[in-house]
């Protein structure tokens, strides 16, 4: 099963895919197939939720890789809680569309395109701990590894001060800016679109009724009311295709604009994480600086050469990052694109598809007696 | 003299004819007795006027002339007659003292200003004309509400254009400034005369206090300018159903009210004011006396009429709830649909890393925004589903009227029998008194309590029974008209979203 080759090259991202979801009272389990490589052969293997979490944290804390705060991590989806213990709304509220469809769907897809960005990420898919994920068959989320270096940040003010540190480089510097300003606008679509979709839903719905209500007028008493009764019905046939026509189209949102929506503002978060953790890298590197500016003669040595290391290490990371955000706006643009595409093919077909039933019934209804 | 009910022949006999020619010599009888020929079955829109309501104070040879048609179809000849003081008729107030009816006069009594000649041409002509219907031929456009005056003292004066061919009228093509007050005057004027008779008269719009506030209070938002648009509508509406009834059309209220510049101001329509109060009182006092009459229903065809339209209200006010809550959703979608267009907007313009990746926020934004045109327009013609059920109800609420009426026609009729039974006791007493001229006024009274009543429910049961047909018949064509123009609708939508797709991809 190429379980041993721990050094081996790595998984094909193109391979990966989540073919199954299976729930298990309050665990959701996931059977990812992958392939390597070298290989045909492909592998599967069932994960949950923490051994996703697992992947994530280990790749975050590997301490061999030079310049790893530069790297703009895949942001990994949140926790699923399944139905039972959530209602519709938090459900929402948490996790905007991936919440929607049927099954997790949209979800598994979300957690299936996280697996493909790492995998295809030059740095991160040499991890050790991306190939055991895909290929060892006992799950590696139960040993609890070791902690990122990056603790959750708790100082929202300290957070904010360093988010406002004015940048030594011009192309970071406007990084920044152009990244929190659109990172919240891209927040603002997405929920706008979530919203349009929940509310063709609601229409869906409301459809529904209004068809059901149209079928309950049945009056056989003469034939007026026959006739009108066969009127009903034509119109509750018409009403039921505005339904479906309303389903498809927002299922279309979904799976495609929806996707790369939400897709779109986590990766923004996640750059913006990386950048933070830059800036914050470079607050260091300046007080390094300071210190040893300011520092004792027989300190000073230390100093410096503490001040080298951070500035070696800062130096690296703004290389990194910098190759990292070119090659995200790169793909992104590509990803935006594919998903633009892909939504206005969906919704093409599927208006194709409703203009003729609706011309079918129009005719029907032309040759309607009355 | 038989006194039972029983179903109305239809046929209009030769009898009538006879009828005619004895009334011909007839001058204590109102003059302007506009004949109808055979009420016969087939004809779906009998031109038939009202039948006659004979005024309570017309004694004399008449009598005997309706007693020998006893059993033919009296509410075959037609009178316009309208008391508008008799006291079975709802107070409503029309417009201007109502004049007395006295025995002698000779002009028709519907308003002092109508011309009783304008009438006499009428059904002779008029009727081969119409009796088809399809050289029926005129078209009502309500339009440019504008506001007149200022302060609470405004109101919207509406655009009445009509359009026809028909020799009723004057001219061909003429318009004339109406304000709200004066469709709820005419329907009032209309209802006071048709409605005890059996006619369905088609209810004007409400009243809306708070809509007209806005309004007058000069509020120029989305709310009040639908409200505009609803309530205009809403009137064309009302005024296409009154003329396609092919009595209303004829009376003269009806056309004044389309063609004569200047209309008196119906006062007694507003919301709060004395006739206001007292048709409210009114109302109540009906409502009470609904629930006292226990009608013993000897007509089978009533009762499942009655039962029909119970249904039919219920699931016509149940598929308007439904409709009600999808223009609700149309409305929120094209709300989100405008704000998911001013955020993408927003998103195309800051997103300068890429020139594509802006063009096509740019292209998701347009692509948003003629789907936005789409939800309005989607959510406008569902409206116009709502209204039409919503004018279905209220029709039906005027057609339940006509069964109170009828009910209240019958429990007069079993008054007057009551009645005519004392008067006969009254009589056998007076016969072994032996005075001669009592009793023959006695037995006058007798038998025009009995004829009145008796005639007056029969014409209108048969009147009910064609305006039932109309009814259903209305029903079918319209709703059958509104699919079609959905789904044409719905298809222009669907095809400009295709092309709107096209040009994206």
């Amino acid at each position: 099963k190429g379980s041993n080759e721990e050094s081996a090259p790595s998984v094909s991202a193109n391979s990966i895919k989540i073919t199954d979801i299976t729930q298990d009272g309050e665990t959701l389990t996931f059977a990812i197939t992958s392939q390597k490589s070298s290989s045909s052969a492909g592998v599967c293997v069932f994960r949950t939720y923490e051994d996703f979490d697992w992947l994530q944290q280990s790749l975050l804390s590997q301490e061999d890789v030079p310049g790893l705060l530069g790297v703009i991590f895949p942001p990994l989806p949140g926790k699923p809680l399944p139905s039972t213990s959530f209602t519709q709304a938090k459900a929402l509220k948490q996790f905007g569309f991936l919440a929607l469809g049927d099954e997790w769907k949209i979800y598994c897809k979300a957690l299936e395109l996280y697996l493909q960005q790492v995998a295809a990420h030059t740095t991160l898919s040499k991890s050790k701990a991306l190939s055991s994920f895909f290929s060892s068959t006992e799950s590696p989320g139960k040993h609890r590894g070791k902690k990122g270096i990056f603790k959750r940040l708790s100082h929202v003010m300290e957070e904010m001060r360093k988010e406002g540190h004015k940048d030594v480089d011009k192309f970071f510097q406007s990084e920044r800016d152009s990244c929190t300003h659109l990172s919240v606008l891209f927040k603002v679509s997405t929920e706008k679109f979530l919203d349009t979709v929940l509310t063709k839903q609601k229409l869906a719905v409301a459809c529904g009724h209004f068809s059901t209500s149209l079928h309950l007028v049945c009056n056989h008493d003469n034939p007026a009311a026959v006739t009108f009764s066969k009127i009903c019905l034509k119109l509750s046939d018409i009403i039921e295709a505005v339904k479906v026509n309303f389903e498809k189209v927002s299922d279309n949102d979904v799976s495609s604009m929806g996707l790369a929506l939400d897709l779109e503002s986590r990766y923004q978060e996640a750059k913006k994480e990386m950048l933070f953790r830059r800036t914050c890298k470079l607050v260091e590197l300046e007080a390094a600086n300071r210190n040893s500016e300011r520092a004792k003669p027989n300190k000073k040595a230390i100093m410096e050469g503490v001040q080298k290391a951070t500035q070696k290490e800062f130096n690296l990371i703004s290389s990194v990052a910098k190759k990292e955000i070119e090659q995200y706006h790169r793909a992104r643009v590509s990803v935006l694109r594919d998903f633009l595409v892909s939504w206005c093919e969906k919704q093409l077909s599927t208006a194709q598809e409703t203009s003729a039933l609706f011309s079918q019934h129009l005719e029907a209804c032309r040759g309607f007696v009355v | 003299m038989a006194e039972e009910r029983e179903p109305p022949p239809l046929a209009g006999d030769a009898a009538e004819t006879g009828f005619r020619e004895l009334e011909e010599g007839e001058d204590l009888f109102i003059s302007t007795v506009s004949t109808i020929e055979q009420l016969s079955p087939t004809s779906p829109e009998p031109a038939s006027l009202p039948a006659e309501d004979i005024s309570t104070n017309s004694n004399g040879p008449k009598q005997e002339i309706l007693l020998d048609d006893d059993q033919e179809d009296l509410f075959a000849e037609a009178t316009e007659e309208v008391s508008l003081d008799s006291p079975e008729r709802e107070p409503i107030l029309s417009d201007g003292p109502s004049p007395a009816i006295t025995p002698v006069t000779p002009t028709v009594i519907i308003t002092p200003r109508v011309d009783a000649s304008m009438f006499d041409r009428s059904p002779d002509e008029d009727e081969e004309a119409e009796e088809n219907g399809d050289t029926f031929d005129l078209q009502i456009m309500v339009s440019d509400p504008e506001k007149v005056g200022d302060g609470m003292n405004a109101y919207m004066a509406y655009k009445v254009t009509t359009k026809t061919s028909l020799n009723l009228f004057n001219r061909n093509e003429f318009t004339v400034k109406r304000r709200f007050s004066d469709f709820l005057g005419l329907h009032s004027k209309l209802a006071s005369k048709y409605l005890h008779i059996g006619y369905i008269v088609p209810p004007a719009p409400e009243k809306s206090i708070v809509g007209m506030t806005k309004v007058k209070v000069g509020k120029e938002d989305l709310s009040s300018a639908e409200f505009v648009e609803k309530r205009r509508s809403a009137l064309e509406r009302y005024l296409m159903r009154t003329v396609n009834h092919p009595a209303l059309l004829k009376d003269p209220d009806v056309i004044q009210f389309l063609e004569s510049t200047e209309l008196p101001r119906a006062v007694s329509t507003q919301a709060l004011s004395g006739a206001g109060i007292l048709r409210m009182v009114n109302k109540a006092a009906e409502a009470v006396n609904k629930m006292t009459i226990k009608m013993n229903e000897s007509d089978a065809w009533f009762e499942e009429k009655q039962q029909q339209f119970e249904n039919l209200d219920v699931q016509l006010r149940k598929l308007h709830a439904s409709v009600e809550s999808l223009v609700c959703h149309r409305k929120e979608l094209s709300v989100n649909t405008a704000s998911f267009a001013k955020s993408a907007a927003m998103l195309g313009n800051s997103e300068d890393h890429t020139a594509l990746s802006r063009a096509l926020s740019q292209l998701a934004e347009v692509e948003e925004k003629i789907d936005q045109l789409h939800q309005e327009q989607a959510y406008a013609d569902f409206y116009l589903f709502s209204e039409l059920l919503g004018d279905y109800v209220r029709l039906i609420t005027a057609v339940k009227g006509v069964f109170d009426h009828r009910m209240k026609t019958w429990s007069k009729w079993q008054d007057a029998q009551v009645m005519l039974q004392r008067k006969r006791e009254a009589e056998a007493k007076l016969q072994y008194a032996n005075k001669p001229d009592k009793l023959q006024q006695a037995k006058e009274e007798i038998k025009e309590w009995e004829a009145k009543v008796q005639q007056g429910e029969r014409d209108f049961e048969q009147i009910s029974k064609n305006i039932r047909r109309e009814v259903g018949r209305f029903e079918k064509q319209r709703v059958k008209d509104f699919k079609v123009v959905i789904i044409k609708y719905l298809e222009s939508l669907v095809h400009t979203q295709q092309q709107v797709s096209i040009i994206e991809s």
